[in-house]
């Protein structure tokens, strides 16, 4: 059992990383990485946010939609939960971390429609490598897929502290060596899907 | 019938529950915004223009909330406004000085003589990396709109080859004088009258050549100034806004008519 989840977890965070090889929530990826301590912060609310969205669309799937035959309502049963809770994360972080609240910015409301969340969620009942996903592997799921998020975001972010006084060629400046990094930690990442668990 | 208003009954219940622990969350989250700052944010001119060297309008509003920050710093603003900020802070206001911004050149297409024909992008900065600009004078306004562009306040227009600020509607935040590449623009109190409508740094003879009303640096007005308020440095007349007491002697003597009455 306890194996299993692991193999979940090391699977979500690693070998399917929600970013750099699944490449859902690009936005806040390339948004919010400019420092190390936005983006673990935006990282740990994207792990809260996904494993509570984990946790309550596994229950609304199960308890609602499948026994009233719903299951067509997925998409917006889930995007009204993903929305209450990153409103209620959004609220909590005004109350108690200020700072974070205002150097997220814009990009704290946006993990509402920010698609690995809501991906996190679809792929959690879509019976995921053909076994039915337990509320239990669920959460672990969700959990794990946040801190691949948070992982990656906050490589990227060390990445491109360096950046700042790196020598770039001034039409490489900007986005585009954004981008060109971004492409080869995603290819990095491709080296774990040899990963055997056997 | 039962296929519609059950999805509706459960999505609808989902909205309202999560609504309620929503609202229930606000009034224990709830945090208290000052209520300055919408107050001071009505005052201010909201172009967030950041030449009070705040990100705009509303972070200076923060920032004055917070305490510690003079409140005159924004040049948008008279200083009626500085002192109504003060009365809402409750503190004593910073003096503030209106400015306007002046276009210290003339040459006019009638005026300033041409090196070539400029057929490139009209922008400033374009014109000014070929050769200097089209104008001979190398201190000339090139008359192609990149303060107009920059302007928040919609004061200034080409008139004829030269910018035209209108003093009624600048508000002295010094946008133009940031972008004009050839330095033309400069900021001047707003009570000044006279001013030097040209800042060519050549000797007279070139500048002759050059427009037909750039100053020469004759030092006319110098010596008639009854307050000894100019002086010529590096070939042009400078007033000392200080000293001015607007008498209008300097424009009346200036053999090139270029010392100009403003208002």
């Amino acid at each position: 059992m306890i194996s299993e989840l692991l193999i979940i977890s090391v699977g979500a965070i690693l070998i399917n990383n929600f970013v750099l090889v699944q490449f859902l929530g690009i936005c806040p990826f390339l948004g919010v990485s400019k420092k190390v301590e936005t983006a673990s912060g935006m990282g740990f609310a994207v792990v809260f946010v996904m494993l509570c969205a984990s946790a309550l669309t596994w229950v609304v799937q199960q308890y609602l939609l499948i026994p009233f035959n719903l299951e067509y309502m997925q998409t917006i049963a889930f995007i009204l939960v993903i929305a209450v809770l990153v409103q209620f994360v959004e609220m909590f972080l005004q109350k108690s971390i200020p700072s974070l609240y205002n150097s997220l910015g814009v990009y704290l409301p946006l993990i509402t429609t920010n698609c690995a969340v809501l991906g996190v969620a679809l792929q959690n009942i879509s019976k995921f490598g053909g076994t039915e996903m337990s509320f239990l592997k669920s959460v672990v799921y969700g959990g794990s897929a946040g801190l691949g998020f948070t992982l990656s975001i906050v490589l990227f972010a060390g990445v491109r502290e360096r950046l700042e006084t790196a020598d770039v060629p001034e039409f490489l400046k900007g986005m585009p060596i954004v981008l060109i990094t971004a492409a080869l930690l995603s290819i990095a990442f491709l080296g774990f899907s040899g990963l055997s668990f056997n | 019938m039962s296929q519609i208003l059950i999805p509706i009954l459960i999505v609808g219940g989902m909205g309202i529950l999560f609504g309620g622990i929503l609202g229930v969350a606000s009034k224990i989250f709830a945090v208290k915004v000052d209520e300055r700052v919408p107050q001071i944010l009505e005052i201010l001119p909201g172009a967030n223009c950041g030449n009070c060297g705040f990100a705009g309008c509303s972070a200076y509003a923060n920032a004055l909330c917070a305490g510690g920050v003079k409140t005159n710093l924004c040049p948008a603003c008279s200083g009626d406004t500085s002192e109504k900020i003060a009365e809402i802070l409750g503190v004593k206001a910073d003096e503030s000085e209106k400015m306007v911004a002046r276009v210290r050149c003339s040459g006019s297409t009638e005026n300033a003589a041409l090196k070539y024909i400029y057929d490139g992008p009209c922008d400033c900065h374009s014109a000014a990396k070929l050769g200097g600009g089209e104008k001979l004078c190398s201190f000339a306004c090139l008359g192609f709109g990149s303060c107009v562009k920059a302007c928040r306040f919609d004061a200034i227009s080409v008139n004829d080859g030269v910018a035209v600020i209108d003093e009624e509607k600048c508000v002295g935040c010094g946008g133009c004088v940031k972008e004009c590449p050839k330095n033309v623009i400069a900021l001047m109190p707003a009570k000044s009258k006279y001013a030097v409508a040209c800042q060519s740094a050549e000797k007279g003879k070139f500048t002759r050549q050059n427009c037909q009303v750039g100053c020469i640096g004759c030092g006319i007005c110098a010596k008639n100034c009854p307050k000894d308020a100019i002086t010529v440095e590096n070939n042009i007349a400078v007033i000392n806004q200080e000293k001015c007491v607007g008498c209008g002697i300097c424009a009346s003597k200036c053999p090139r008519k270029i010392i100009k009455l403003y208002k």
